[in-house]
């Protein structure tokens, strides 16, 4: 693999007196959708907050671009253009649609043809453009969330378990809207449980098992092959 | 234009505009409409309360910032004030000088205090906050050579502002002298901070500031420095209630560690700010008002039922003029059980 945007390098990660990532190595692709799958608990939404800077990785390296970020704070990487979506969507119940989202537009005005095509993408965000985000339902959160990111380009977007608890309708709206953004040559690191929409957005796939990488290759390959999708989800299943 | 000067914040509630329009009457025109000492002077402490109030709001209601240090910064303003004028002598120039002079030392002691202290869990600024304040109201009463001690300190303002002072005869009953001028710089001056506030939690800063209040990870997440902002809201905060306890001091022509320095205000700050409605702003005048008319006449007021149901069981004791302060708590209780979100948040979601 050449030239990814990020990788990670022997990555450790402790919270508090547990040991959560043991060693992760990790590369994501420029321009191309990554997925880290793994059964609950194996250390996937931790691997996303290391990079972001929410978790201090105690050992081994962050590398986005390059530029080592592994001890930089958390707004100096969002602000080096690492767009993240967090699990539990984290909107800003009390303000509204527009101020979510103006305030996820870091680096200025929101563009307006940037706008348009959000959108596009998640229609009930115009509607409910100056209601409060905390009247939303649970689908249109998560599309507030997924926006939010998507409200100015970034370098590279973390995004965990976008389609968790939601209707097969909106999961749909999902996966169209990411669809688009990889469409736009976007490179993105996604944790999905879903996989078939796993499978109908990666490009590559990472699988985790006890805060380690112990499978990474083509989406393809693992989508097709029934043995090693048995091989890798129930070698975790046994063991634990 | 209304919308302008409120900087779009408007009240979202017929009931509740007109009760703050009722307010901004009122305080407009009281020594027009209620002349009287007590009156004239339970006006002017809601003018300052409101603007107290407010800036508390800004920490607690839009920063999900507990502080107990609230009345050590008013009291920091008040001090100001006071010293300026007795060691300036009595002018405006001693007045602006020690107003400025409070603000920027409380400015920079919230400075101090929010870098040492908001890096980590909330709790600890709360508690550091307590102590500092706890441990300058002993520093005030022990310094009584600069400070008055636990006497305090009175201090002559400009000649203007005193009542001895006559630019007319009457207007509608009411004596034009320098008290009424000290009334309307009190008002004035609580009007601008209050609507400068407004400004405040309505720019980019305010919205931050509930972002971090409601998610501080995920504001971190999207690129905003929350120590810097919790930093400042602080600073802004502080000098604001500088400001008012200026004023207040202004009105009163004196200082000391009771009025301006006791916990006890620290508790009514945090009554009004719950009553009225926590991160709302108009929730500042809708319980410094409430509070402080209870506190000025719910005694003349139960004083008054008490004789009118005299004769009757029981009634006419448990509305004794003496037990004000339990159907003060009452008063409290009931509103915080029937307006959880406060009046103004009430009156807004009806």
């Amino acid at each position: 693999m050449s030239d990814p945007i990020l990788r990670l390098e022997g990555v450790c990660t402790n919270i508090a007196q547990y040991h959560i990532l043991q060693g992760v190595e990790l590369e994501v692709p420029r321009g191309a959708v990554t997925m880290l799958l793994g059964r609950n608990g194996v250390g996937k939404t931790t691997t996303l907050r290391t990079i972001i800077g929410h978790w201090r990785a105690h050992k081994g390296r962050v590398l986005l671009d390059g530029q080592d970020i592994t001890h930089m704070p958390t707004p100096a990487i969002a602000r080096t253009g690492v767009g993240f979506v967090p699990e539990d969507m984290g909107i800003f119940a009390n303000l509204t649609v527009e101020e979510n989202m103006v305030l996820a537009a870091v680096s200025g005005p929101i563009d307006s043809a940037r706008l348009d095509w959000v959108f596009q993408a998640f229609p009930p965000l115009k509607t409910f453009w100056k209601s409060e985000a905390g009247n939303l339902s649970g689908g249109q959160k998560q599309m507030l969330s997924i926006a939010r990111a998507m409200v100015e380009e970034r370098r590279l977007y973390l995004i965990d378990e976008p389609t968790k608890g939601l209707a097969p309708a909106i999961v749909s709206t999902m996966a169209r809207a990411l669809r688009e953004l990889k469409a736009q040559g976007a490179s993105i690191l996604l944790v999905e449980q879903n996989f078939s929409v796993a499978r109908a957005l990666g490009d590559t796939a990472c699988v985790m098992d006890d805060g380690r990488i112990v499978w990474s290759g083509a989406m393809s390959e693992l989508a097709t092959d029934a043995g090693l999708q048995e091989r890798l989800m129930g070698l975790s299943m046994d063991a634990h | 234009m209304i919308k302008a000067v409120l900087s779009g914040d408007m009240p979202r509630s017929v009931v509740l505009a007109s009760i703050l329009g009722l307010i901004l009457f009122c305080l407009a025109l009281a020594p027009f409409l209620f002349p009287g000492v007590r009156t004239v002077d339970t006006a002017a402490r809601i003018c300052v309360f409101v603007v107290l109030v407010a800036s508390y709001d800004l920490l607690l209601g839009y920063g999900g910032i507990v502080s107990f240090a609230h009345t050590m910064f008013f009291g920091i303003g008040a001090y100001g004030v006071a010293l300026a004028s007795t060691h300036l002598g009595r002018g405006f120039d001693a007045l602006a000088g020690g107003a400025l002079a409070g603000a920027g030392v409380a400015a920079a002691l919230a400075f101090v205090i929010g870098l040492f202290s908001l890096r980590v869990r909330a709790i600890f600024f709360a508690m550091i906050t307590l102590a500092v304040a706890s441990a300058v109201a002993v520093l005030v009463s022990q310094l009584s050579g600069l400070t008055g001690g636990e006497d305090g300190l009175t201090f002559q303002t400009p000649r203007e502002l005193g009542p001895a002072f006559k630019f007319g005869d009457e207007l509608f009953g009411v004596k034009l002298n320098g008290k009424l001028l000290s009334y309307y710089l009190v008002f004035t001056g609580s009007l601008i901070l209050f609507l400068l506030m407004l400004r405040v939690v309505n720019s980019p800063f305010g919205r931050v500031l509930q972002a971090i209040r409601e998610n501080d990870f995920r504001a971190e997440a999207i690129g905003y420095r929350v120590v810097r902002y919790r930093v400042a809201a602080t600073c802004l905060s502080a000098a604001v209630a500088a400001l008012a306890g200026s004023l207040y001091a202004i009105w009163l022509r004196y200082v000391g560690p009771d009025t301006t320095l006791s916990m006890e205000i620290m508790i009514d700050i945090l009554l009004m700010v719950v009553i009225g409605g926590m991160g709302t702003m108009y929730g500042a005048v809708i319980g410094a008002t409430v509070l402080v008319l209870a506190q000025n006449y719910l005694q003349n007021l139960m004083g008054a039922a008490g004789s009118a149901i005299e004769g009757l069981p029981v009634l006419p004791q448990l509305l004794d003029a003496d037990r004000w302060l339990l159907w003060l708590g009452v008063l409290f209780i009931l509103s915080v059980y029937f307006f959880p979100t406060g009046i103004v948040g009430r009156l807004r979601r009806s």
